[in-house]
């Protein structure tokens, strides 16, 4: 798998995201400037986490506009795959490849924690390492992590089995109104959502801070794994 | 106000008569008032540090692994694998009172600067944070304000904040303390300095324009509070995260080439002390032309640009060759990059701005004949040792007691708005073991880190207070199974023209020498915050706890060594050390008995190394699961914190006949001590008994609920409700 990553001014999850892919992989991904007006040959493109332009207008609404976002479009509509996490989510959905926006956490604090995701859809390249409903760790780290979409996108996104991650406890029970289950409040507790054609996907927690055995856990591993295994190039 | 310098302006600046005489003496003539604003920053008491460095030469700096210590933006020791550990801690006290978030920010964007300044890759943030009363009108607004704008700051940077402290007292009510602490890491070979060199080099500002933002915030923090502190809000500089991430970024790629020569950020007192600082440890000349300096603000004129404590802004000395692909990676970052004037072989630091000289000032008398002075100390009688105290509510009240109290409560509100994890090394995060652990990137090493004080003990009796202030942050260190290295050090104390508060600072230093000595842990950097006083309306001025927050560095090879706190299933519990039963001072004597008395715990720092040596080797060896050091609330607390963190209970044995009475014996707040949980503690405790190390029995891990052999139980999921309350009861969600 040949592995890109987004670096924007004010991205700061690149290293972490960096490491991850070359402990899953076994080749380290190349890194990609804002400025760029073309990609190189890949497989997957990565919009990493962190504050880009510093998150001062919308979160990811200045990065959704830099040069590299017009080939990352192009790049999608060819059917190519991007994963978005956390800020990465953001731009995706600024840039109009994933429904919905986030919004400021319902308790309007910056809320950095470990939190349970559930696997809804098991069919996707994301997520093939996991069986459906498998309940995994993973930390998360946002002020804007609150998803929300119009009624119709919502209906769209459950009725077409595009949810890919929702929020829940370790048994897997989900409960939206349940503030200590779904931390920042988002609509069904969603914390990741999938494009149309399943290619592009962002979620806001980051499964990439769980992949190294020796920082205790490897949670996160599945969703690398699932990657690997289908983008075999 | 009238700018006409004279005696009364100096005054005003915060200098003393004498001291004006003595810029007369250097001038020989009046100054300008763009000279009388440098003077008066570089000879503050922020700056200059002229009434505690008398007694600073006494700490111990040196060790084989240390590369530099204090006088460099921070101190620097070696890890192994050619790598460098950069780390400093420093207070943004003043401004945090006058404007919590924006204070706070700012003092993690200024420790960040001092550590990327000399090469360093920042990985960790730490914070240690001392509030006023939680009943206290205006305590909430504070806490909100600082946790947010640590958070802000950090989490925008990149930077994971791993761990920290925070502690609530009555006499920090009107003055709070934000002490920052940043570690950074660096090849050994490839370190930043700020001494300039090189006659006719081209000095280049990068970073953020300047405003008139912060000007005299170095003076306003070496004055007392009053009743209008929050008119000095304008003073209070304004963070911004992103730029620093910029900066970072930027200096980082830059100090991958040979470009520099010389680099400083600029931080109290900006531009003059970064340019005056430069110059006088290079022995060279400065000259500066305002004109050239990126302005925010039209119509600045000399004395605000000098003064100007404007936030991220670095200043560098560059080859002249290489001046232009510097410039490009700053414009790759967006970034301004000027180049605002050269060196000289002058001596002398000369500022013009539109044709006119504002500043021509010789740099050898305003560094050497900075006041340094010898204030008069007052030192206290310690208090006498605690005698008996009855309990009053039995050892599971207690303990219900105490972990719900705000100084034991748990600090998962602040640590959940805080991003440990960012940069993917974080390998024990806040509240999983006694010290931090961060993986150094591209090896198996860890660096452990921790900040500890303890300032109930330091205002009883500030010798003691200070060893125990070292000791503890060497056994947090210890307790992971790291071996400590160096320290950095915070040092808040009230107005030192006081003579007791004189007193106070002097027995401090000489604790923290002894201990540091003792322990093999020098001092390789560290800031002093005076004038923590406040003004109440009555008139009354109130002094802070003196409180030397100890910042500490220790590495482990191999962070899978490393062992954290929580209970494990099945297991035997020890206690290595020696139980004394002392309980002055104690939380248990404040919160179960409402009494503030005694001396504070008796450090023997023979023993706290024998234990502390013991303890880790069983540790690096593998015998141990999980290890927790006593410290604030004593046993039972301990005790209670491993079952929290991992939900496991455990079942205690009767003490052994010649314990303390049982309160004192799980209350006391005893030093050198380690509860050790291990598979097999029998062999343990022949291993110790071998090498005459105190262990004995406490009991075995395992099940959901904490039970004493007397029949008395309490659920874990109780525990850790007591422990969880307090922190949403005050600030709400």
């Amino acid at each position: 798998m040949k592995a890109g990553i987004v670096v924007f001014p004010g991205t700061n999850r690149e290293r972490d995201m960096a490491q991850a892919l070359r402990l899953t992989s076994g080749r380290p991904p190349q890194m990609l400037w804002h400025r760029d007006t073309s990609l190189p040959a890949l497989d997957l493109v990565v919009l990493p986490g962190g504050f880009s332009f510093g998150d001062y207008l919308r979160s990811g609404a200045m990065a959704a506009h830099s040069p590299i976002m017009r080939e990352i479009k192009a790049f999608a509509a060819r059917g190519g795959h991007v994963l978005g996490v956390c800020n990465g989510f953001q731009i995706l959905t600024e840039a109009q490849l994933l429904p919905g926006a986030l919004l400021r956490n319902a308790g309007m604090r910056f809320l950095a924690q470990d939190c349970f995701l559930k696997v809804e859809n098991e069919a996707t390249v994301f997520t093939s390492g996991w069986r459906k409903g498998a309940v995994f760790r993973s930390p998360m780290a946002h002020g804007d992590g609150n998803y929300t979409v119009s009624a119709e996108g919502l209906a769209r996104l459950e009725g077409e089995g595009r949810v890919a991650f929702r929020y829940c406890a370790v048994d897997g029970a989900v409960s939206a109104d349940d503030r200590t289950l779904n931390p920042n409040g988002s609509i069904n507790a969603i914390a990741g959502v999938l494009s149309e054609n399943g290619r592009v996907c962002g979620l806001m927690p980051h499964p990439e801070n769980l992949v190294d055995p020796d920082l205790g856990a490897t949670d996160g591993v599945p969703m690398f794994r699932s990657l690997v295994e289908s983008l075999v190039a | 106000m009238s700018m006409t310098v004279d005696a009364a302006l100096a005054e005003r600046f915060g200098l003393t008569g004498g001291e004006y005489d003595k810029i007369l003496a250097v001038m020989g003539r009046t100054p300008t008032l763009t000279e009388l604003g440098i003077f008066s920053v570089m000879w503050s008491e922020h700056c200059s540090y002229k009434s505690s460095r008398i007694h600073l030469r006494n700490l111990p700096t040196k060790a084989p692994w240390v590369i530099h210590g204090p006088g460099e933006n921070a101190g620097v020791v070696d890890i192994g694998d050619g790598l460098a550990a950069v780390f400093k801690m420093e207070s943004h006290n003043h401004p945090s009172f006058i404007e919590p978030y924006q204070g706070a920010a700012t003092g993690v964007g200024g420790i960040l600067r001092d550590v990327f300044t000399m090469g360093a890759r920042p990985v960790a943030n730490l914070n240690a944070l001392r509030f006023g009363d939680p009943k206290a009108p205006g305590t909430r607004h504070i806490v909100d304000g600082v946790v947010r704008g640590i958070g802000g700051y950090g989490n925008c940077v990149g930077v994971p904040t791993v761990g920290g402290e925070v502690n609530f007292h009555k006499a920090f009510d009107g003055n709070p303390l934000v002490n920052a602490m940043t570690v950074g890491i660096a090849p050994k070979d490839r370190i930043f300095l700020s001494a300039a060199a090189g006659v006719g080099n081209p000095v280049v500002y990068v970073g953020s324009r300047t405003g008139r933002d912060g000007i005299h915030g170095a003076t306003m923090s070496s004055s007392e509070f009053d009743e209008q502190a929050a008119s000095k809000r304008p003073t209070v500089q304004v963070g911004d995260p992103f730029t620093e991430k910029l900066l970072i970024e930027a200096c980082l790629e830059l100090m991958a080439t040979d470009a520099i020569v010389a680099i400083q950020d600029m931080g109290a007192a900006g531009l003059t002390s970064s340019s005056v600082e430069m110059a006088g440890k290079g022995g060279v000349g400065i000259e500066l032309v305002l004109d050239d300096v990126p302005q925010r603000e039209t119509g600045m004129t000399a004395y605000e640009m000098m003064l100007s404590e404007s936030q991220e802004r670095m200043l560098m000395v560059l080859r002249p060759e290489r001046t232009e692909a510097a410039r490009a990676i700053f414009e790759k970052w967006d970034l301004d990059f000027a180049v605002i004037g050269h060196l000289t072989d002058t001596g002398r630091i000369t500022v013009t701005h539109k044709g006119v000289v504002e500043a021509d000032i010789p740099l050898a008398p305003l560094a050497d004949d900075a006041p340094l002075y010898d204030r008069p100390r007052l030192v206290a009688e310690p208090p006498a040792r605690l005698g008996w105290v009855p309990d009053p509510e039995g050892i599971g009240n207690a303990l219900l007691h105490l972990l719900a109290c705000p100084d034991l409560a748990s600090r998962a509100w602040v640590w959940n708005q805080y991003d440990s994890d960012v940069g993917g090394q974080t390998v024990r995060g806040p509240g999983t073991a006694d010290a931090a652990i961060v993986r150094v990137p591209g090896t198996r090493r860890g660096l452990a880190l921790t900040t500890d004080c303890t300032p109930r003990y330091c205002q009883a009796d500030p010798h003691a207070g200070a060893r125990q202030a070292v000791a503890e942050a060497w056994r947090n260190i210890t307790a992971t199974g790291a071996t400590p290295l160096a320290i950095t050090d915070n040092l808040n104390f009230g107005n030192p023209e006081k003579p007791e508060i004189m007193g106070q600072f002097a027995e401090v230093v000489k604790g923290m020498a002894e201990a540091c000595k003792a322990l093999d842990f020098p001092v390789v950097s560290g800031n002093v915050s005076l004038y923590n006083e406040t003004k109440l309306p009555s008139g009354l001025r109130v002094s802070i706890l003196p409180t030397p927050a100890i910042g500490g560095l220790g590495v482990i090879d191999d962070v899978t060594k490393a062992v954290g706190y929580g209970m494990p299933e099945d297991c035997d519990l020890v206690l290595v050390g020696e139980l004394r039963g002392d309980l002055g001072q104690s939380l248990w004597l404040r919160e179960v008995a409402g009494r503030e008395e005694g001396a504070p715990p008796i450090v023997d720092l023979v023993a706290e190394k024998r234990n502390g040596d013991f303890v880790r080797a069983q540790i690096l060896a593998g015998n141990v699961l999980a290890c927790h050091d006593l410290s604030d609330g004593g046993l039972l607390v301990a005790v209670a914190e491993m079952l929290i963190a991992s939900g496991v209970g455990c079942e205690l044995v009767q003490p052994r006949y010649d314990s303390p009475p049982y309160h004192a014996h799980y209350f006391a707040e005893e030093q050198a001590c380690y509860i050790v949980a291990t598979k097999d503690g029998a062999a343990m405790t022949e291993v110790a008994e071998a090498a005459h190390v105190p262990i004995r029995r406490l009991g075995r891990g395992g099940g959901d609920v904490l039970s004493f052999w007397g029949g008395l139980k309490i659920s874990v999921s109780r525990l850790r409700e007591a422990h969880e309350s307090f922190f949403p009861g005050f600030m709400g969600n």
